[in-house]
């Protein structure tokens, strides 16, 4: 991984993807890293495009802008594709990642010419086979973790594991379904 | 021994009050400050702090009872944004004539209409001559040690005026970033307990507040609170130094940085400075001679202080994050320009409106400021010194 | 501490007046003499009063005296002639005229 590395998250308002940005924000900042995660917000209401932001540099952050050029895109929810201009400035050596039960051949043409790597994950078929619930955004967590070389998986896990039993400390009985998640999305990213 | 953590800026804020642990904690949500009193009701409900927390029905109640817990002799705050602040406004004068030194967490975000949950500084700025003391931090490390400050400013026996600590809605609140927290021990200690002179609950002599002033006195009352607004300053420098000592992290009026050489400047206030120091790096590595001063104290404004840190700029761009609608520019525009006057300033100024209801600020925008100083240092003409930024034209 | 409200006057300078004009210590109205504000003052017929003490607590100056179970006089220097007092005075002993 660069030193510098910039990610944007496209979702729908309820969809998790500012949460995905801050727990990406958060297992970043274990391996020591100065982070920024943060969302920006349209109408404040279920379904609405929103966008998130990660930031994840070896030196201290003090831009405040939204991130325009990124190295990663996520794609959280593909009906955006067709609505927003999901690869704009993505970085050609960057990658973008989409989340679709669709094969990749499929979803290339609806990327307007974007060269650089491409990764999908069916972030529907994890989320369903582990938590037993539609939660894309753990699945899709994992999987940009990997596509972007932030961390080796063993640490990730590890750090996610201590930061599900903070977030669900009151209800334990679902952290092995995030767990079985972020596993499972580690293999089927590709 | 400090704990480096990531946090938002809401949290951040809602963790130094846990650390204060003050007396009573009056709150009605409102976008973007709703996460403080919702944190810090997690804190009550844990009895990890002794504050009694008021849930009340509007922002006019919630500054009233704050007032009233202040004047009955509580360490007392509340939490707002925007039409909230707007809706307190009332008060925000009673509390600063009454010389109560209570706080209130701002989270910055513009004023209806149009109606917009995102950052500007209007509502703040609309309260500039409430009489409150107006710190604003550039990111959420910023606004948690000016929260850690707040009271040792507030409370000071030759102050004791209310301070409104301010941060930037959506950019800072809730952000998530790196930050460096105090031990509680610290912080508890730093902050001290409060032990006011004269106040409601006292019976061994009970107090009359908030008379009403005749003309006779109502003049000498206004000039009486002035002087507690003229101590300002040295306080918090003073607790400043104090803070440093138990932080390592350095605090003053405003910084200055890259100012040394500087022959243009930018004045900004809050998150988007930050995105200026990166501009101001950049155009540094090509040998420009660009720098920035963001305010941190805005009431009392240091006026004779910012005046010399830029006697050897010659052209300055005045940057406000609120419509003044003067038709020649901003509150801070206003300030800063009086300031350069006064000192008899012979650089060229202009004020540029910038971020309303959010409206993003780039590196690249900062390094377009700059390049239009170098043009009318060229130029030897300000030309337009009241201008917009980043807006469809 | 209180505050000593002697040195509060239309002469006082802003510096001395007190922060926020908080007025601290009980009782200061004692040496403000409102009375003067009104023309118009009860009078006490001591010989129609049987003592049932009605009008004092009604009176919103305390301009009633009571010492050992029986009011006296009324305090001219405080009260302010709002005639609540002739109100409740069963006995027609507090009368509005012939005023002092």
């Amino acid at each position: 991984m660069s030193n510098h590395t910039e990610i944007r998250w496209h979702g729908r308002g309820g969809q998790g993807a500012k949460t995905a940005a801050l727990l990406l924000a958060d297992v970043a900042f274990q391996t020591g890293k100065y982070v920024q995660g943060f969302p920006e917000y349209g109408p404040e209401r279920m379904g609405a495009p929103i966008t998130a932001y990660n930031r994840i540099s070896d030196t201290v952050i003090r831009v405040h802008s939204n991130i325009y050029d990124p190295q990663y895109v996520v794609v959280v929810d593909e009906s955006l594709l067709e609505t927003v201009d999901v690869t704009s400035g993505l970085k050609e050596d960057g990658a973008i990642l989409i989340n679709t039960e669709r094969p990749k051949e499929e979803i290339i043409p609806h990327l307007k010419g974007y060269k650089g790597k491409v990764y999908t994950i069916d972030a529907k078929k994890v989320s369903l086979a582990s938590i037993g619930r539609y939660f894309p955004n753990t699945p899709l967590l994992a999987a940009i973790v990997k596509v972007a070389k932030i961390m080796d998986e063993e640490t990730f896990l590890k750090e996610m594991r201590a930061s599900f039993h903070h977030k669900f400390a009151s209800k334990p009985e679902v952290i092995e379904g995030n767990m079985k998640a972020l596993e499972m999305a580690l293999k089927e990213v590709q | 021994m400090a704990k480096r953590d990531r946090l938002s800026g809401n949290e951040a804020v809602a963790i130094a009050l846990r650390q204060i642990n003050p007396d009573v904690f009056p709150a009605f949500p409102i976008t973007p400050s709703t996460e403080i009193p919702q944190y810090f009701a997690s804190f009550a409900a844990d009895g990890l702090v002794d504050t009694e927390f008021i849930p009340v029905e509007s922002e006019h109640s919630s500054m009233s009872a704050a007032i009233g817990a202040s004047a009955a002799g509580a360490r007392s705050l509340t939490a707002t944004s925007s039409c909230g602040l707007a809706y307190m406004w009332e008060e925000l004068y009673i509390a600063a004539s009454n010389r109560l030194p209570l706080a209130l967490a701002l989270v910055n975000r513009a004023l209806s209409g149009p109606i917009n949950i995102n950052c500007d500084h209007s509502d703040s700025m609309g309260a500039r001559d409430a009489g409150w003391i107006q710190v604003y931090a550039e990111n959420n490390q910023e606004a948690y040690d000016n929260m850690v400050q707040a009271y040792r400013i507030s409370e000071h026996k030759d102050v004791r005026l209310p301070i409104m600590i301010c941060q930037d809605g959506f950019i800072t609140s809730h952000a998530v970033e790196n930050i460096e927290l105090l031990e509680d021990s610290d912080v508890k200690n730093f902050v001290g307990e409060y032990e006011p002179e004269n106040y409601l609950l006292n019976p061994e002599c009970p107090m009359a507040v908030g008379p009403y002033s005749v003309t006779d006195y109502y003049m000498e009352a206004k000039r009486n609170q002035a002087e507690g607004m003229k101590h300002v300053p040295q306080v918090v420098l003073d607790v400043a130094k104090e803070f440093q000592a138990i932080s390592g992290r350095e605090y003053g009026l405003f910084e200055s940085y890259r100012m040394e050489d500087a022959k243009r400047a930018v004045v900004m206030i809050g998150s988007a400075a930050g995105t200026a120091k990166d501009a101001i790096d950049r155009l540094r590595e090509q040998g420009e001679k660009v720098g920035l001063i963001k305010i941190r104290l805005f009431r009392p404004f240091p006026a004779e202080e910012i005046a010399e840190a830029l006697k050897n700029v010659e052209a300055v761009a005045i940057m406000d994050r609120a419509e003044g609608y003067t038709n020649h520019g901003g509150p801070l525009g206003a300030d800063v320009m009086a300031a350069l006057f006064r000192a008899k300033s012979t650089a060229h100024a202009i004020n540029i409106v910038y971020g309303l209801g959010g409206r993003d600020v780039r590196v690249e925008d900062m390094e377009k400021v700059f390049a239009d100083l170098k043009q009318i240092i060229d130029d030897n003409d300000a030309g337009e010194t009241y201008r917009y930024m980043g807006i469809r034209e | 501490m209180a505050t000593d409200i002697s040195k509060l006057g239309l002469k006082t300078k802003w510096q001395d007046l007190t922060g926020g004009m908080i007025v601290a210590g009980a009782g200061t109205s004692r040496d403000f003499n409102t009375g003067e504000w009104s023309d118009n003052k009860p009078q006490f017929i001591e010989d129609k009063c049987k003592q049932c003490l009605l009008c004092v607590p009604v009176c919103p100056d305390s301009s009633i005296p009571v010492k050992d179970g029986k009011r006296g006089e009324f305090d001219y220097e405080h009260c302010k002639g709002c005639g609540i007092c002739v109100k409740a005075c069963p006995f027609g002993a507090i009368t509005m005229e012939g005023v002092k």
